[in-house]
């Protein structure tokens, strides 16, 4: 089958790898209809995460239908439609048990490199690094989807594929980042990041029952989408103080609960970010937190610090003094997926959003290396790529 | 109330005795020294990063062959004693009795090829060990309280003298079974043995700990998680060298 393949920084190649197989009895294979590139692959492109191999095969936003299952298999047989939830979760472990489903203890093979790093593991995750299970992804024509009856979900024939493939990953997730916001009444969210997170952030938040939504970017593509979704929106490009702004924005008050839908590697105008950016560049530093800076010092006393992610390693120069003296709540973590899935199908079955109007650019999966390339320059006003497997490539 | 803090998950050192197999301590500690050498002066004329690290462990086995011919290995820390708990959301007895069937036990412990229950108390075991050496030894129950407690040992004779303990005890507030083990060993071959073992990635307090989890995710999910088979790109030469890092490549002999 074709998979698109990792090979180091900037280097992504579709290549003929051998079709996934049941490996456990509680496996399922899926052949992929629709997948899609995620921020957090940019990191991967970018050369940001560790415990990479050459070879490994990219991808956790996809879907399909159901071609072979494993033994153990009771609720999904072959031919089902399914959207595969990123995180792959056993069903009952404490964490799994409690909802926790990103926290399982029991799908990374690799649990081990990963408490090497953190002191725990988390679940294994499809198509990342070794440390988070080193699990084959879905940017591929087909896939092996361990733990087949807890993850995947079912989906109607009414619903098209770039209706419902957003479940997979990005729209649980900023709607969890935004749940994680602990909205009330009146409430002012302030989200950094018109990305694909950020967008269902916001729409999202209103779903929640926020007053208002600032939404802060400075790509006009973005921010004009974000506007679509009514927030109101900040070019921080354009602003000298953006904490200072937001301030005013709220009667003086701060925004109740800030967003940070951009994590490791972000761009900023200020001595913040240079700070970063020179550190990366001579390794002292692992990620570019210059947002999550932001965040705490803007966001109100008492109120919340929602961090949808993603962030890896060692920040610097982080103003816990400050989230200290204000009492902030930080809230974090992978998504949850099995907690939000359904309940979201459920909303857009109800026609309370069409998850289908993120999408800009639509790639081959043959087009993959360009398509990330896109993706990552934002060229050509690119949001959202979704990769088909099984078309040929158009791109000269 | 049992102190559950104490002594828990440190590694400690047993007391320091000389092998009982001296004639076959003194043939090991020649090969380490004077393969150790060889090897590190291998690696040194390669003059590269592979060359590097085998210039290292030749250095390494060379130090403790020439340890052990001097003498001065008695001076060692041994046998190997390592202590792991692990938390498993499932009963007591759920627990006990799938440890108690000791021919379970290959299922989790991978290093394990086939333990053959001979009668109440007596055992025999087959392991594979580094390099793919099989070793085989007999072994006996020596204290048992169900869904509390198991303890047994290998017989006199054995390659590798080992004996190991398991307890069982309800975790706080309804959260499944605290299992704790506690194993000690005397590595075959010394300690050049152990230091190759430990290159190889079959380090032994990483080898219990993987065991545990193994049993706490069949005891939970009702298998454990793998990569291995798998579809990938080529991997070529680094990639390689990462799966034997991440002992991916270890576990894929092992399941082969």
């Amino acid at each position: 089958m074709k998979a698109l393949c990792w090979y180091g920084k900037h280097q992504v190649r579709v290549e003929e790898v051998p079709d996934p197989r049941v490996l456990n009895p509680r496996d399922a294979i899926i052949r992929v209809t629709r997948t899609a590139v995620c921020g957090s692959d940019l990191h991967l492109y970018d050369g940001f995460i560790p415990t990479m191999e050459p070879g490994d095969i990219l991808g956790h936003e996809f879907m399909g239908v159901v071609e072979e299952v494993g033994g153990e298999v009771k609720k999904l047989k072959p031919g089902d439609r399914v959207v595969v939830p990123f995180a792959i979760a056993c069903g009952h472990c404490f964490y799994c048990q409690r909802e926790l489903w990103s926290l399982c203890d029991n799908s990374n093979p690799n649990a081990w490199l990963a408490e090497k790093f953190y002191g725990h593991a988390g679940a294994g995750l499809f198509g990342y690094s070794h440390m988070m299970g080193g699990y084959a992804g879905g940017q591929a024509q087909y896939a092996r989807v361990p733990f087949a009856d807890v993850g995947p979900v079912k989906v109607p024939e009414a619903l098209t594929d770039e209706q419902v493939l957003f479940l997979s990953d990005i729209f649980p997730t900023g709607y969890m980042a935004a749940e994680n916001c602990n909205i009330q009444p009146g409430d002012t969210v302030a989200i950094w990041g018109c990305g694909p997170v950020g967008q269902f952030a916001i729409r999202s938040a209103y779903l929640l029952g926020a007053d208002r939504v600032i939404a802060i970017d400075r790509f006009s593509e973005r921010l004009e989408l974000a506007r679509a979704g009514r927030a109101e929106v900040i070019n921080y490009a354009e602003v000298d103080d953006l904490v200072e702004m937001l301030k005013q924005l709220t009667g003086g008050r701060g925004p109740d609960a800030c967003i940070d839908a951009v994590g490791m590697e972000a761009h900023g105008t200020s001595i913040g970010f240079l700070y970063d950016e020179l550190k990366n560049r001579m390794m002292l530093e692992t990620d570019r937190p210059n947002v999550f800076r932001q965040a705490i010092q803007a966001c109100r006393k008492g109120g919340t610090v929602s961090i949808p992610g993603v962030y890896g390693g060692l920040l610097d120069k982080i103003p816990l003094g400050a989230a200290f003296a204000k009492g902030l709540t930080l809230k974090m973590g992978q998504t949850h997926m099995q907690r939000y899935m359904r309940p979201l199908l459920e909303r857009i079955q109800r026609g309370e959003i069409d998850p289908a109007f993120l999408i800009t650019h639509r790639y081959s999966l043959e087009d993959a290396p360009q398509a990330y390339d896109t993706f990552r320059d934002k060229e050509d006003r690119c949001i959202k790529v979704v990769l088909d497997p099984w078309t040929r490539a158009k791109a000269a | 109330m049992e102190n559950r803090t104490a002594e828990i998950l440190y590694h400690r050192r047993g007391p320091q005795e000389r092998g009982a197999n001296v004639p076959l301590g003194s043939l090991a500690n020649w090969l380490s020294a004077l393969g150790g050498g060889g090897l590190a002066l291998y690696g040194l004329r390669r003059r590269s990063l592979p060359g590097a690290a085998l210039a290292a462990t030749g250095g390494y086995l060379a130090y403790y062959g020439v340890l052990g011919l001097t003498g001065r290995e008695q001076h060692m820390p041994w046998p190997v004693e390592i202590q792991r708990a692990f938390t498993i959301n499932r009963p007591v007895e759920d627990c006990y009795r799938y440890w108690r069937d000791l021919e379970n036990l290959p299922s989790f412990m991978r290093h394990l090829e086939s333990v053959r229950v001979l009668d109440q108390r007596q055992s025999h075991w087959v392991a594979r060990g580094p390099l793919g050496l099989r070793v085989e030894w007999d072994a006996e129950i020596t204290s048992e309280a169900e869904n509390e407690r198991l303890a047994w040992r290998s017989l006199a004779g054995s390659m590798i003298e080992n004996r190991g303990e398991v307890s069982f005890r309800a975790a706080p507030a309804g959260r499944g079974t605290e299992v704790q083990v506690r194993l000690e060993y005397r590595p075959p071959a010394g300690k050049p043995g152990r230091a190759l073992a430990m290159f190889l990635g079959e380090e032994p307090e990483q080898q219990v700990r993987e065991d545990l989890r193994h049993f706490k995710q069949i005891m939970e999910a009702g298998e454990i998680p793998t990569i291995q088979g798998q579809p990938s790109g080529r991997r070529g030469a680094r990639g390689n060298l990462l799966q034997l890092l991440f002992h991916e490549q270890e576990k894929a002999r092992r399941a082969g």
